[in-house]
Order: structure tokens, then sequence, then C-alpha cells
């Protein structure tokens, strides 16, 4: 008997949190039809702030997958002094209000920053320009990779890349055809999610973008602009996108994910 | 190696430093004056009530969901499986406008939580929505079902045995949730902007304030205002973490 | 208490684990449910302990019939292979739980436990973790913990199955003993012929899902009432219809009319006992076990000629 109570209770408690706000923007999105929905998200600005949130994308993603393995690597396999501030450093994103880093990058790369002076003399835009806003998701978007390589690493052990060593195999090699084969559910996993935090960050690249329609907004601030200037369809719209790249991601999760959650 | 600690160095602990020094840029009296601001100390009590509130919401739903998660067996339930992750997914701020299509004015409903403090605890509730879940959920799986079946047969009922067995086993790890979820409700900026109405002393967190600090010019304000969240964050956390070490010392033999 | 179990049958999705099994053990008895993997020992003895609903049959406890009961409500000590110890509490907290579910009050509880933790051995460590005690020690302390509600019946599932062998053999004998001096009904189930037929009184032989044969050991091993019986029980040697046992298989150097001819293969010696692998003329392997004195009175050497007699065979209609 209380198993329908406890089910009733977790269920109707996602449904009115998670199901029905998610499935009411789609119908808000496209209650006038599809065609007014495909026009709002078609507008030059629409499109710009699409381009410029795959570009930062783009770059992030990789910078952190590649950035990831090595250190968990290092993390794993290596002993150095200082190795329990790195682990903390590289969670520490995940601690810190979008905000307060959008604001730290401000503080280092802005006008009035550390580097200010230095780069404005020598020309380099960095806030309110691109640099900046993927400077930001890259540190937001960090820590995925690593945290979910360096459990698998610790897991797999050293023995087959010892094998891998009596065996002649040189460092590369044996990356090549023992680690990272044993470790790419993992590194897909830790991509999805990196995928997913850089394609959604809001906070952090609203401060450090000067908010320039057309130039240096994403489609997450296109989003804010276009309800602010009560654009409604075109912020449903524009969140219809976001949220399909999102479900697509939870698929990609559940692809990944290491299958051990439901029985 | 080397190239890992310069990365990290560039992208995460100079700027952290930055935002360190100009938050002292103002001298003792300019932090203090900061930080004791009506509006920021408003904005600071408002943030850590709701996200404590928030997290004793999900240490309870997020248990319960688990639990029906692991426990039971339904149809549909690798998709309920599935969409839990959907706040870790979805953008912060359509998050936001989607509570607010269903919860604020035009919401077909006829419920209007917008511009109040319901908003923004709605709003944190989604964002945190995943952290106990999926921390409880693997430690369920694990659990010895044998010890719950000794309990039966010690004559415990399922109530006693919950309490007692599986409730004590559970604990530690809805504590981790708990401190994932906190941190991430006190930080949280998009999904709240939109349906909180960010009024001043009512319905302001702590990043929407610092935010209008920024916009406004005064950086070293928000700065200050900035270290002092992370200081109250870090205390949390640490407490959490000694108190999750407390109700775990039995597992080390 | 007497058990009854009448007509039991259980099935998991198409697995048939229990195919109408009725079972009676009597009061303070000793009795050994026996069997390989997937015979359905474990289900039988879940399924008197209330911790799995049978399909169809039912339960007798002293006359009185659980079927419906929960486990909460039958009143029976169970032991489990892997201790399932309440992790998070300490030994003696462990012990009382229990007594803490009827609310007894506290100095009687302290008591009690004090008195089973000198019964089972472990009275320094009542405020250690089960993390902090070795197997053999988890599992006397799960025994106790079953003993403190003073249940009427006990059933242990391969109590000693997760434990290495020499503490298995220990605490095999240490149970018996504890069973002569506490007189409770009690069950076990076991994969192990030489644990069943060392300790119990009765033995229940199962497989597939149904009872083989009922008897006390020595019932067992010398009226087999088929095949499978025979050969669980004992080794065994096949000659077309009829069965063996390497002791019943007489050696001698000359023949007599009634033996076969064979030679030996290989002679294995363990300790007391001498193994002599054969091959009869026909072909056929098999085994003799002889003592030492037998061994060198025959003066048996691999490739030599031996005659073989079965001294008893056993020939079971199908």
């Amino acid at each position: 008997m209380h198993r329908w109570v406890l089910r009733a209770l977790g269920l109707s408690y996602l449904g009115v949190l998670l199901a029905a706000p998610v499935g009411l923007v789609f119908w808000r999105t496209f209650e006038h039809g599809v065609g007014p929905a495909w026009d709002a998200v078609t507008t030059p600005a629409a499109k710009h702030a699409f381009v410029v949130t795959i570009t930062i994308a783009a770059i992030a993603v990789p910078a952190n997958t590649i950035f990831g393995v090595i250190c968990a690597l290092a993390i794993v396999r290596r002993r150095f002094p200082g190795k329990g501030i790195l682990n903390a450093l590289v969670d520490l994103p995940l601690a810190l209000s979008p905000v307060v880093v959008g604001l730290a990058f401000l503080l280092l790369y802005g006008r009035n920053g550390w580097f200010g002076s230095w780069l404005t003399e020598h020309g380099v835009q960095i806030v309110f320009a691109l640099p900046g806003m993927i400077l930001v998701t890259i540190f937001v978007s960090l820590p995925f990779v690593v945290r979910e390589v360096v459990p698998v690493l610790h897991e797999i052990g050293t023995e087959q890349e010892q094998a891998a060593a009596t065996l002649g195999a040189s460092g590369f090699q044996t990356f090549r055809r023992v680690t990272l084969p044993a470790i790419r559910w993992a590194v897909g996993y830790g991509v999805v999610l990196t995928t997913a935090r850089a394609l959604g960050e809001f906070g952090a690249v609203s401060v450090v973008s000067g908010h320039v329609v057309g130039k240096t907004e994403t489609m997450t601030l296109h989003v804010e602009e276009s309800y602010q200037s009560f654009d409604y369809v075109g912020a449903y719209a524009a969140s219809v996108v976001l949220a399909l790249l999102a479900i697509s991601t939870l698929l990609a999760m559940s692809l990944f994910k290491p299958k051990e959650e439901i029985r | 190696m080397g190239l890992a600690t310069a990365y990290l160095s560039l992208i995460v602990l100079l700027p952290l430093a930055a935002l360190v020094w100009h938050a002292g840029k103002a001298g003792r009296s300019g932090f203090w004056e900061a930080v004791s601001d009506p509006q920021a100390v408003s904005a600071l009590k408002l943030t850590l009530a709701v996200s404590a509130v928030v997290c004793l919401v999900n240490a309870v739903m997020g248990t319960v969901v688990a639990w029906i998660l692991v426990r039971d067996r339904f149809p549909g339930q690798g998709v309920v499986n599935a969409i839990i992750d959907l706040p870790f997914a979805l953008p912060t701020i359509v998050a936001g406008l989607t509570l607010l299509a269903l919860y604020g004015p035009n919401g077909p409903v006829g419920v209007n939580v917008a511009f109040s403090r319901t908003a923004v605890f709605l709003a944190l509730l989604f964002v945190t929505l995943p952290f106990v879940i999926r921390t409880v959920q693997p430690v369920l799986l694990e659990l010895d079902r044998d010890m719950e079946e000794a309990a039966a047969s010690l004559g415990a009922g399922p109530l006693l045995t919950f309490r007692h067995i599986v409730f004590p086993n559970v604990f530690p790890a809805i504590l981790s949730g708990v401190a994932l979820a906190f941190a991430r409700a006190i930080g949280e900026f998009g999904a709240v902007v939109l349906i909180s109405g960010n009024l001043p002393f009512k319905t302001e967190v702590a990043s929407v304030f610092i935010f209008g600090q920024i916009e406004s010019g005064d950086a070293p304000g928000a700065a200050a205002v900035s270290v002092v969240i992370l200081f109250i964050s870090f205390a949390v956390l640490l407490a959490i973490g000694a108190l999750r070490r407390l109700t775990t010392r039995h597992d080390r033999a | 208490m007497a058990i009854v179990g009448r007509d039991l049958t259980k099935r998991f999705g198409s697995f048939t684990a229990l195919d109408d099994v009725s079972i009676e053990v009597a009061a303070g008895s000793l009795t050994a449910l026996l069997g390989p993997s997937g015979s359905g020992k474990s289900t039988l003895l879940r399924v008197i302990a209330g911790l799995e609903r049978p399909e169809t049959g039912t339960v007798e406890l002293d006359g009185i019939d659980v079927s419906g009961h929960a486990a909460q409500k039958r009143g029976v000590g169970f032991v489990f292979q892997h201790y399932a110890a309440f992790k998070h509490m300490t030994v003696r907290e462990n012990v009382s739980f229990g007594l803490k579910v009827r609310k007894r009050p506290r100095d009687e509880i302290r008591r009690r436990v004090d008195e089973l933790l000198e019964l089972v051995q472990l009275a320094g460590w009542s405020d250690h973790y089960p993390a902090q005690l070795s197997g053999g020690q988890r599992q006397r302390m799960a025994l106790a913990r079953a003993l403190a509600v003073e249940p009427k019946v006990l059933l242990l599932d391969e109590p000693f199955g997760a434990l290495d062998a020499r503490v298995r053999k220990e605490l095999r004998g240490w149970l018996r003993r504890l069973h002569d001096e506490m007189h409770v009904t009690t069950i076990f189930v076991t994969h192990d012929q030489e644990e069943a037929m060392e300790i119990a009184d009765q033995i229940v032989l199962m497989n597939h899902g149904r009872v083989e044969q009922v008897g006390g050991p020595r019932e067992l091993y010398e009226e087999p009432a088929n095949e499978f019986v025979m050969s669980f029980v004992g080794p065994v040697n096949r000659f077309g219809e009829s069965f063996v046992r390497p002791h019943d298989l007489e050696l001698r150097i000359e023949p007599n009319g009634e033996t076969t001819a064979g030679k030996v293969e290989r002679i294995i010696h363990l300790g007391f006992e001498v193994r002599v692998e054969l091959q009869l003329e026909d072909g056929r392997d098999c085994w003799a076990q002889v003592t030492r004195e037998e061994a060198e009175q025959l003066e048996l050497a691999p490739g030599g000629k031996i005659f073989v007699r079965p001294r008893r065979e056993k020939i079971f209609q199908s």
C-alpha cells in the first residue's frame, strides 16, 4: 500500500516541477503554428546567437576534453606535492556562482583588471567580446571530463598498462591502445556533460559579454533579451531550440552513462 | 603535467586571485561598507534562507524519488530516470522561463507566483532537483537487502526497518547531495532572474545583487559580497563534510 | 516446535524453484537441507521463514498455519550466508535489535546480550563495528542476534558458505554443540554433503526443486533411493546398471571367478587412504579406495595387472 503512496508522491512532484513546465513551453511555442515559431528563430539576431553559442562550445569542449584527460592521468597516475589542491581546484567551478565567475574574469581581463592595461596597449579585447565568453565557458565546464575519468582510471588499475610496457609499447602507444579504449565511455559521458554546460551557460557570459545584440549574444542571452523586449514567441522559440539540444544531451547521457542506476 | 597546472592556473586560479584582491582593494572599511549595505544583507539573508529550505525539501523528496526509481517497478521508469537529469542539461534561463510560463501571469493553471519569494523557491528547487536523487540512488542500489530481511525476521515492520536500517545507511549520501544542492542554490542566477522580478529587499538573491553592482560599476563592492558568499559556502560545505565523515565512521575497519 | 510444509510450489518467472515440496521437521532436531545450487533448498528455507510467498502450499509451525503471516510474525530466527550484519551498528546494538523492537526493558536487554555474547565468545567485542570483525566473528554475532529473541525455530542459509575451510569446520562443530545445549528446532541449508553428514540428525536431499530423499546420514549413504542421492552423498563408480562405492571394490592379485581384470593406472596416497585409479579390460575407468596396509599387501604399481570384484552394488529401478 505504501508503495502506491510513494509512487504517487514522487511522480507528482516530478510532474509539477519538471514535466509540466517544460511541456508547456513546447506548447506555447507552437500555439500559433510552426510558422511564427520558425520565423522567430530565424531572425538575424537569433541565427547569430546560435552561431556564437556553437562557436564557443566548439572551442570549450575539445579544450576541456584534452585537458580533462591529461589532468585525470596526472591525478591518478602520478605523485606530486599539492595533488590534493589540484583536485580541489578542479572541483571549484562547480561550487561558484556563474555571476561571480564572470566578475572574476572581468577583474582579470577587464579595463581596470590586472591585465587590463597590458591588453588595451596591445589592442586585444577579451571581455565584452568572444574570447572572454569562451574563457568563462571553459571555466564553468572544466570539471566534468576530469571527474568522470578519474574513478574509471582508478578502477582499471595499472596492470594492463604495465603489461603493455613489458610487451614493448611506448608511453604514447600504451595510451592510445590500452588506456584510451578503457576510458572512452567515461570520456564520452564527460564530453556530453561538458557540452550541455557550455551550451547552457548564462550567468557568467551575461556578465562578460556586454550584451551587444547580433555580436556578443549567445542563445541563452538571446532568450533573456527577447523576453525583456516582450518578444515572447521569440523567447519561447529559442528556448525550444535549447530544450531540444538539452533533450538530445539527455539521450546521449542515457547512452553513455554507466549502466547502474536502474536495475 | 606542467601543462595541466599551467592551464588550471590560467583559467581557475588567476581569476579567483583577482577577485579576492579586488575585494580588498577598498581597504577594510570599504569592504565592510559594501558587505553591510542593507540591500546586500537582505539579498544574502534571502539567498541563504531559501537555499536552506530548498535543501530540506530536496532531502526528503529526493530520497522519495530515488526510492521509487530503485525499489519500485512501473512502466516508463526508464524515461523518468532520464528526465531527472533535465535540470543538468537545460540552460538555467530556459528553466526559469518554463517555470514562468506555467506558474506566472498567463499561466494555464491560474497560479501566479511571479515576483514573489515562492518564485525564488521554485526556481532553486528546479535546478537542484537531481542532486540528492543522484547521490542516493547508487547507495540504495548497493544496499544489502539481507539487512532488511534480517530486521524483518527479528520482528521489525517496514517503518522500523526504514528508520533503523535503511535511513542510517542512506543519510551520508543525502548529506552529499544536500551539499551539492546548497552550493548550486546559493549561486543560482539564470533560473531566478526572470521569475523573481529581482525586487530589492524582497526577491533579490545574492547573485542578482552582485550582477547589479557590476552593472553600476561598483566592481570592488561586488567582489566583496562575492567573497562573503564564497566564505559562507565554504564553511557550510566543510560542516556538511564533517557531519558526513561522522556518520560513516562505522565503515572504517 | 515441529515444522510441516505441504505441497509447496514457488516460481520465479518461468523458473520453478520448488515443485510440490512437502517436508516434516521434528521439534528440537537439527535438519540439513542439502543439494546442489538451484535445487531449491534456500527457497524452501525462505518460504518457511516467510521471506518468500509460495504459489501454493502451506507452512505450519507447531500446528499453527502461518502461511498468511509475514516474516515479522513467525518467530523464526534467520541467519544469512553473508551475515546481513547491521553495519552501522555496534555488535551490542546488532544483538539487541530484536529485543529493542519488542520494547524489552533496558537492563533485561543488557543482561541477555551479555549472556549471548559470552555464549558465542564475543564478550570483548561488544563496542566494535562489524567491519572490524572477521567473517567467523560476524557469523557468530549474527547467530547471537537471531537467538536473542528466543526464536522457536532457527533457520540458517548456508551459514558457513562465505568462510574459509578451517573456520567452516570449526563453526560447524560449534553449531552442533550449541544445538545440543539449546535444543531449538534448527534447519540449515548447505551444498556441502560432508557438512550435512557430520552434524545433522536428518537430511533432506533436494534436486531441481524436488525432495529426492529424507533420512539420517547413514540411511542416505547406505540406502540411497536413486542414482542422484547415491552420487551426491558419496563417491561412486558406475558399471552399466549398477553403482559401486570405491571402498566396496575389492582388489585381488589372483582372479576368483567373480572378478574382472584390470590395469592399475595411477596410485594416489592421501594419508591413511590410498586411491587406486584403474582401467578395466572392457575399457571402463573406475577407482578403488583401499587402506595403506591393503595397498602395501597387494604391492600395487602403475601398469600392474589387478582383479576387481564389487562387494556391494546397487541397482536402481528406473
